[in-house]
This record gives C-alpha cells, structure tokens and sequence, in this order.
C-alpha cells in the first residue's frame, strides 16, 4: 500500500474531506447501522489530522515515532476506519464489512482487529486518560511524537474526562492535543438540555490548558490552530471545536435523530447528489 | 492507613520470613526498577500504604501519583504501556477493581494491555478500616474478564517471585496482596509459574485448595486433621486465572472432598472457580471456606477471621462434619 498524500493545500484537504465523507455515508448505509450524526461532524477535522498534520506511517501502522490518534468517542468509528482506509492502511474495499460479523471493522474501533487503531474505544470518556499515558511514555522516551485525542461534547460529561484533564495539566503535557467536537447534541437531546456542559472554555482554562476556539468546518483555520498547538509549551492544548451534527448532508445536519441511525438507500442518494458525488 | 509497620528485612527475597505481602511487593518493585528501565509505577494517594513510596524514592521519574482518581489512573497505565513501558498500578483492591472495573474490562482487557494491577488490603485482615476498605469480591471481578490473570500469593517469598514474573509476561494481570504481616508458608525451593499451582501433598480423605492468608490456615488444619486420623493434602492455587485443572483433576480423583478456602467471598473467587470446573469435569463434594456474602467489618485481624470463620479450626470443623456424615 502507497503511502499516504499528505499536504497542507486547502483545497486539496477540502476534496479529501468530500470523500471521506461520501465513503462514510455509503459503508452507513451498506451496514445499516452505525452513527451518521457525530462521524460527519468531525470530519474535517479527522481528514485535516490524517491528511495533514499526522507524521504517520500507513504501511508500519507501528513506526515507533508515529504520531498517535486516539478516538475517545469511539462511535464515530466510520470516520476513523474511512481515514484510515483512504490512507492507506488497508484496502478500501473492507468498509463494506462495516458491523458484519467477523469483520476486523467493528462498530467501535478495536485494536486488536483492525491496524492503525491506537487503542479500543467506545465506552466514552476514557481515551484522554490514555492519550495522558501515552504522552507520558512519549515524554519519557524523549520522543517527539504528539498524541491527539478526539472527543464528544457529551462525553465530557464524564467524570473521567476531568480527572484525565487535572492529569494534563498537573504534567504539563505539552505533547497532547485534545479535540472536543462541540456539535451540541448527543442522544437524548441537545447537550444544553440533557446537562449543560457550558462554559466549556472556562473549564479547561481552569485545568491548565490552553484553549483555541475555531470553528470545526473551516479546513484553514483547523490547519493553522494544529499548527499553533504544535508550538505551546509547558501545557497541553485543546482545541474546541464548533460543528455541526451531521454536516455536509442538509437532511442530517442538526437533527438528533440521525446520531445513531444509518442512512437508508434513498437519503444516501440525496446526500451523494449534495457531496456531489461525481465531480463538484 | 493506621500504624506504622516496621520492616524488618534481611535478605530481600523473603525466604521463610513473616511479611506482609504489601511489604514484600514495595521491595521487589524497588528492585524490579533497579533492573528493568521500563517499569513504571503508579498510584493514586496511598503509596505510603501499598509501598510504591519505595520505587517512588528511588525512581521519580518514573512514578506518576495520580492523585485520588482511580479511574483514569487505569487509562493512563493502558496509554503508558502503549508506549512500551511497563506500569504497575497500585492502589486499595476495592478501588483499584471496584471504582475502575469498566476502565479495567475496555482499556486494559479489551486492547491487552501490558498492565500489572498490585492492589494491596484485600480481605478482612485490612481490620480496623471496616467494611468499606476490605475488598471481598475482587478476585470474582477481576476472573470474569477475559484476558486478565489473576494471582493471589501466599506469602512475601511468593510476591517476590510474582512480582518479578508479571514483570516478564506481556498481558494484563491482576496480584491481590494483603495489608497484615503474614507467615511464611512456602519452600526455599519454591518457584513461582503463572498458572502452576503447588502441591504439598495429596490427601487420601480431603484436599483444601487454598490461596493467599489462607494456605498458612489450611497447613494448620492439615496438623489438626492429621490427628483425628484424617488424611489430608495442601494445594497453593495461587493463580486462580488461568486454573491449574491437571492439579485440580489429581487432587479430586484422589479424596472424597475437596475444600476451597479463600479471604474473599465464596462467590465467584477461587471457591467458584474450583467448583465450576469440577461440576463440570470430576463432580465431587466441595466445601468453601470463605465470606459468606456479607461485608466485612471492623476488628483485629486475628479477631475477624474468628469472626468470619477463616482460622484453621473452621477448615477442621468442616472437614470433620462432612467425614462424620
Ligand atoms: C460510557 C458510555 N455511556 C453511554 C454510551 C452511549 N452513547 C454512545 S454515543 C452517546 C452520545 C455521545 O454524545 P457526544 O459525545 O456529543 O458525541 P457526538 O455528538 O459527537 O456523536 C452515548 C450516550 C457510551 N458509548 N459510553
Ligand atoms: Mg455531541
């Protein structure tokens, strides 16, 4: 397998993004279940760090001095098994195994069946205690690797979460970069009205971190605020990303019912007609 | 966590020395970093209590408190060994399988993960703590995850040797230990192997398959039994997971029955684990000694095991009222 095109072109990461999210949509529905909502929320961010800033091997998922990608919200596995396909670490055709049984593509990313997934995940709000650890093995090993982990703005309703970013913070782990992807809905409902998880800044302003703020669809900024995270010192950083739950596809965007539900055949065909499937 | 024990080391593999197990597992573990760069030890508020203070002094680096967050100290021992290194984590066995059982099952099990999990006050012989702090149900969490090695050693020789083997095996385990000073029980010759039970001796009448504090307790009713003309053989299962079945099997075929004897509720620990392979393989009487589905209390540690029936006279007790039947 080729290794991975990576660049820092917009419009390059822009097209990338369009086809990640037409592969997620489509092994959606091949599967007929799995989660549309938060997979498509994330996934400009996913294809930036996977396309771009990532320093990763797709053919020796296990180079030692690979950059780490943890998926905390592990139920946004579509995304990560698209990113990890199109890259390169294994053939795209297994997508179409999505949630099948014996399928090495799990409905939440295993490590044990699948190459280049870190860790298992899926139960939420363990992957930055991970992540912590990982920083810390790296940090030990005077290993320039960074660790980026992705999580769900429900998620951090777990209790888990903030003693992982008490950890962060009280060791200094400036090799660490948190994503939170804050598309305001988790199952039940918006996040604001299930339990409000706001002033979300001021929170991990509190732990010791440093914020950026961006807006999680616009491929320049999320770029340049990886970049700039890659440069703070003595502090881990979080970058709070504001989405939207189901972007790209207008029958999905902001609509909580489509966290968990997988397209059906005649939403996929409207959804490929808007992500343009052939040609823009 | 109350008074001050003092040590009274000699040589540090602890050959015939009463030790707490706690005691032994601090030693070993200092030493164990001395030898091998990878290890990496955490904890979460109670290393002055489960002694990784030791490796802590003499490792700084290499120690990371967590502070009182049991649950993210799994996750960060699981992203730790992702990067090669080798964590033990140590806290209280309630905390460290109770308060963090799911991260244990999805972090650790799920990935197999390369974490030692050494948790000390197990049991009752905690004392005066009470309920609260006396684990009685950690062996049964922590057998019924797949992947997961669960050890319970006898004595400071044994966790010695223990400690020093998980160290080499890739995979997570779990090694319950105890907070009390306990007796040395097992052979200068001894050689500890995952899985590997040892024999004493086979009994003709009745064979007690014992673990930690408790095999002191089962040599003791050997004497006993012995007198009252009763035959009977010592087994140390001190790994519980994976069973040594082939010592299971000998043993069973051999005597009338068969007595499990555990500081641990006789639900789910070794007494469930020895009688669902049995039912199932060699059906034969079993007895369990045991904490009979309650919680502990508090108390002297001698006095509690009076109380919950665990000394070498309930084992005898048992045995002679299932001989006279
Ligand atoms: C510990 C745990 N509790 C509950 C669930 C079930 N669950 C799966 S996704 C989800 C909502 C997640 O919301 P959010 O983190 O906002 O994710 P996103 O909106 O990005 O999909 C829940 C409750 C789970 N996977 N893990
Ligand atoms: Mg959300």
């Amino acid at each position: 397998m080729a290794t991975v095109t990576q660049s820092r072109d917009i419009g390059f990461l822009k097209e990338q993004a369009r086809i990640v999210r037409i592969e997620i949509l489509k092994m959606l529905t091949q599967s007929g279940s799995g989660h549309t909502g938060g997979s498509l929320s994330a996934a400009d961010i996913v294809t930036a760090l996977y396309f771009y800033k990532l320093r990763h091997k797709p053919e020796d998922p296990k180079w030692r001095e690979r950059d780490r990608f943890l998926l905390s919200k592990g139920h946004a596995a579509p995304l990560l098994y698209t990113a990890l396909a199109l890259t390169g670490y294994f053939d795209k055709s297994l997508l179409s195994t999505l949630r099948k049984t014996g399928s090495p593509l799990q409905g939440h990313p295993s490590s044990k069946m699948l190459q280049g997934v870190e860790v298992s995940t899926g139960s939420l709000g363990q992957g930055l205690s991970i992540a912590n650890g990982m920083a810390l093995g790296l940090r030990l090993d005077k290993s320039p690797s960074r660790v980026y982990c992705l999580l769900g703005d429900g998620e951090i309703q777990e209790g888990q979460v903030w003693e992982a970013a008490m950890t962060a913070g009280h060791y200094m782990l400036d090799n660490i970069c948190a994503i939170v992807d804050l598309n305001s809905l988790q199952i039940d409902g918006r996040c604001e009205d299930v339990m409000k998880i706001d002033p979300v800044a001021e929170k991990w302003k509190a732990f010791n971190w440093h914020i950026f703020e961006i807006d999680g669809h616009n491929m320049e900024e999320i770029v340049n605020t990886l970049d700039e995270a890659e440069k703070i010192k003595g502090k881990p950083s979080v970058i709070l990303a504001k989405t939207v739950k189901g972007k790209g596809v207008s029958i999905f965007e902001g609509k909580v019912e489509y966290h968990g539900l997988a397209p059906t055949k005649e939403e996929l065909e409207i959804a490929l007609k808007e992500l343009g499937e052939n040609g823009k | 966590m109350g008074s001050r024990e003092e040590q009274k080391t000699q040589s540090t593999d602890f050959a015939g020395q009463a030790v707490a197990t706690r005691d032994a597992y601090g030693t070993a573990l200092a030493e164990l970093g001395k030898r091998n760069e990878k290890v990496v030890v955490l904890d979460a508020d109670l290393s002055g209590s489960t002694k990784t203070a030791k490796f802590a002094k003499a490792f700084p680096d290499r120690f990371f408190n967590m502070g009182i967050s049991e649950q993210d100290m799994i996750g960060t021992a699981g992203g730790l060994s992702l990067t090669g290194t080798i964590p033990f984590a140590s806290t209280f066995a309630i905390f460290e399988t109770g308060r963090a059982w799911e991260q244990i099952r999805q972090t650790l099990c799920y990935s197999h993960l390369n974490v030692k999990l050494v948790a000390t006050h197990s049991g009752i012989t905690v004392g005066e703590d009470g309920a609260s702090h006396q684990a009685l149900e950690d062996v049964a969490l922590m057998r019924v995850l797949p992947q997961m090695v669960v050890i319970v050693p006898s004595d400071g020789f044994e966790t010695k040797q223990v400690i020093d083997t998980v160290a080499e095996y890739e995979g997570p385990v779990y090694v319950r230990l105890g907070r009390a000073k306990v007796p040395a029980v097992m052979p200068a010759d001894y050689k500890f192997q995952i899985g590997k039970a040892y024999k004493f001796n086979i009994g003709r009448d009745v064979n007690i398959i014992a673990n930690g504090i408790m095999v002191s307790a089962a040599l003791q009713a050997r004497e006993l039994l012995s007198k009252e003309g009763i035959d009977a053989g010592v087994i140390n299962m001190s790994t519980i997971k994976p069973l040594d079945t082939e010592i299971l099997l000998e043993a069973a075929k051999s005597s009338k029955l068969i007595v499990t004897a555990e500081e641990h509720s006789i639900i789910g620990g070794l007494g469930g684990a020895v009688s669902e392979f049995l039912s199932e393989n060699h059906p034969i009487p079993i007895k369990r000694i045991g904490t009979q589905d309650t919680f502990g209390g508090s108390g002297k540690p001698d006095e509690l095991l009076k109380l919950y029936g665990l000394t070498a006279e309930d084992i005898v007790k048992t045995v002679t009222e299932f001989m006279r039947k």
